[in-house]
């Protein structure tokens, strides 16, 4: 899947040095089945104070290839190949000591459900005070007096008397917030979030993006933001990558991917998504499901539920969208897409 | 436990703690509070009275094994006058005398010490083992259970007392310390040998439903390792049922324990136990059934006072058993 290696886009709001390069990383699952292919060939990199939002629908590949990178899938049954380098040094051909001392305080990762990622059996303050003592071999109490400061920053309040609270004693948002807490204890240089704010209300949901944007300015932080949510990509995110069926099929900052999508899948999130302007009309959701990733479909995975396909004669020659795989091209200044036609579909939507 | 059973106690945790949070908030960030599960638990085990009939019999006999004097009356149970054998029960001698003259009360008392070394013996024995190969079985899985959980099936296949019966047997022939002595601790691990596997099975299955969860690949993404995780995050969520199981078996080892030394294999004269007592008066049991009859109510009560423990503990860790 050579063609999808193409030069990372260039972001909008960065300057920092590059801080994580994912190449062509697969992933497959070897089940008795057969094999799903749940990511297939993705590459992007992230900069330091970067915000890059990782955008799909459920089965899309977007938190195994999180996890790929935090190095939490199991193996077997996953197969991870392709390279993911860490301030220059690939991850995945590290020793299994060296990973671990990688996770935590380089990179470091919020769940999306607190609650049970949450470890039932110890208080909170145990917990967030576990990555001193395992990173940096603190006593106890050290690590306790370290774990009311980091709640006192991700602001949950009367932190010196929660510490010794167990996870179920919290609110949801509260909880998420004891994630966060722990996941920038030892200042990682990466912070993913694997949709950090689904199990939330829209309130808390707000509170805990701003916390994170907060804490991004204060440490330059790469931030991988890995959502469904649109909304949240918008406000938050500097650049983008649309995520489907483990590929990704369009990349750019969000100003440009939000008004002008490149790609028709892209096209159609926008689409489901309910406009001021369109007040009244009906959302046009994408028709089909998802694919099946342990049977892809040919060509473009997504031609099945594409309303721009061409077929057979329609189709320009070596662009047929059942047999020909669309490369991830620069499609314009700083616009990259995986369709055959994503002229056609660029500008349609521009105001 | 299914992960069905997890997710109620975990869904009776949230439950229970969005009380008691409300109700009293810590305030002592210095206190070194138990968590929900086991203070529910112990909320739940005060209410239940077969907890506290087993608990006051498990002291009582606990105290005895300790200092047997305290509960003898004042009689040595060495002390013998072929005079009183087989005499009956009375005022001064609650048991009676045994065939040899002594009084029966002390030898019977002096008969729980051995009863529960075995059997907290034994069972330490059984926790360890079970714990240790069901929690390597389960976390690593693949080729590494399929040899243990093959090696416990072929301890399964070997019935308790018949297994230890014979190593009991041919132990004293053998140069293996502990097992060629005929003592408390050959006989304590002749039954630990033959019945870890189902602690060791708990364990393991426990193991494989907590390793999946989400806390536990937290852990793992913060940078813990294999042994920080299976031992600080997995054991601690997957050992109520073990504690259940072992305070059964106790119990159990305790009974099995008179059975082996019934049979002859056991402990053997000069040693207290009630399970000589018992082989020594059955063949005068017409003439004098108080040699059989009151070691056989200490033993059932003793085997009876840690199931009954062991069966409150269950309904405490089992939030749906709770009202």
């Amino acid at each position: 899947m050579t063609q999808f290696q193409t030069d990372p886009a260039p972001s909008r709001a960065t300057t920092g040095a590059t801080l994580l390069e994912v190449e062509d990383l697969h992933v497959e699952f070897r089940q008795r089945s057969g094999v799903v292919s749940a990511v297939n060939g993705i590459s992007y990199s992230l900069a330091e104070g970067e915000t890059l939002a990782i955008l799909g629908e459920s089965g899309s590949g977007k938190s195994v290839s999180a996890q790929a990178i935090m190095g939490i899938l199991d193996v077997p049954p996953a197969v991870v190949s392709g390279a993911i380098r860490f301030e220059g040094r690939d991850m995945l051909a590290m020793s299994a000591e060296d990973q671990r001392q990688v996770r935590g305080p380089g990179i470091s990762m919020i769940f999306q459900d607190a609650l049970s990622s949450l470890n039932p059996v110890y208080s909170v303050g145990w917990q967030i005070g576990e990555m001193f003592r395992v990173h940096q071999g603190a006593s106890r109490k050290e690590a306790k007096r370290k774990a009311v400061e980091l709640m006192d920053r991700v602001r949950i309040p009367a932190a010196a008397k929660r510490v010794d609270d167990y996870p179920h004693q919290f609110s949801g948002g509260m909880r998420q917030r004891v994630m966060i807490a722990m996941a920038i204890a030892l200042d990682p240089r990466i912070l993913i979030a694997d949709e950090p704010t689904t199990a939330l209300d829209v309130t808390v949901q707000a509170q805990v993006m701003d916390l994170l944007k907060d804490l991004q300015r204060e440490t330059g932080m790469g931030l991988i933001l890995i959502t469904h949510d649109l909304g949240v990509v918008n406000e938050v995110a500097d650049n983008v990558a649309v995520m489907y069926a483990g590929r990704i099929v369009e990349r750019g900052t969000v100003d440009d991917v939000f008004t002008d999508a490149g790609h028709p899948y892209t096209e159609g999130l926008m689409n489901s998504v309910p406009q001021v302007e369109a007040k009244g009309g009906r959302l046009q959701p994408i028709v089909g499901q998802p694919p099946n990733l342990a049977a892809i479909p040919s060509g473009c995975p997504f031609h099945p539920r594409c309303a721009r396909r061409r077929l057979g004669a329609e189709a320009a020659p070596g662009r047929e969208c059942s047999i020909d795989v669309p490369p991830l091209r620069l499609v314009a200044s700083g616009r990259e897409a995986a369709c055959h036609y994503s002229e056609e579909v660029l500008g349609v939507r521009a105001v | 436990m299914t992960d069905q059973q997890q997710a109620d106690l975990r869904k009776d945790e949230i439950e229970a703690g969005t009380t008691t949070g409300l109700a009293s908030p810590s305030v002592d960030p210095t206190s070194d509070r138990q968590n929900s599960l086991w203070s529910d638990a112990w909320a739940a085990l005060k209410r239940n009275p077969l907890f506290w009939i087993g608990a006051v019999l498990t002291v009582l006999f606990t105290v005895m094994a300790i200092v047997p004097q305290v509960f003898a009356r004042g009689q040595d149970p060495r002390a013998c006058d072929l005079a009183n054998s087989r005499a009956l029960p009375s005022a001064d001698h609650w048991f009676g005398y045994d065939v040899q003259g002594c009084d029966y009360l002390s030898n019977v008392v002096y008969g729980a010490r051995n009863s529960l070394i075995i059997g907290v013996f034994a069972v330490v024995v059984i926790l360890l083992l079970g714990v240790a190969v069901g929690a390597i079985a389960g976390y690593f899985g693949g080729v590494t259970d399929g040899i243990l959980s093959r090696i416990a099936d072929i301890f399964y296949a070997l019935p308790l007392i018949l297994g230890a019966l014979v190593l009991l047997r041919v132990g004293p022939e053998t140069s293996i310390p502990i097992i060629n002595s005929r003592g408390p601790g050959a006989v304590a691990l002749a039954l630990a040998l033959f019945g870890w596997m189902t602690a060791m099975r708990l364990v393991r299955s426990q193991v494989i439903a907590v390793k999946s969860s989400d806390y536990v690949a937290a852990a793992r993404a913060m940078g813990a390792g294999n042994t920080r995780i299976l031992v600080r995050h997995i054991l601690p969520n997957a050992v109520a049922p073990v504690l259940v199981y072992t305070t059964i078996t106790i119990g159990v080892i305790i009974a099995a324990e008179a059975t082996l030394t019934y049979l002859g294999v056991g402990l053997q004269r000069p040693a207290f136990s009630w399970g000589l007592q018992i082989e020594a008066g059955q063949s005068d049991v017409r003439d004098a059934p108080h040699l059989v009859l009151f070691p056989s109510i200490v033993l059932t009560l003793t085997v009876m006072a840690f199931i009954l423990m062991g069966d409150a503990l269950r309904d405490a860790l089992d939030p749906r058993q709770r009202a």
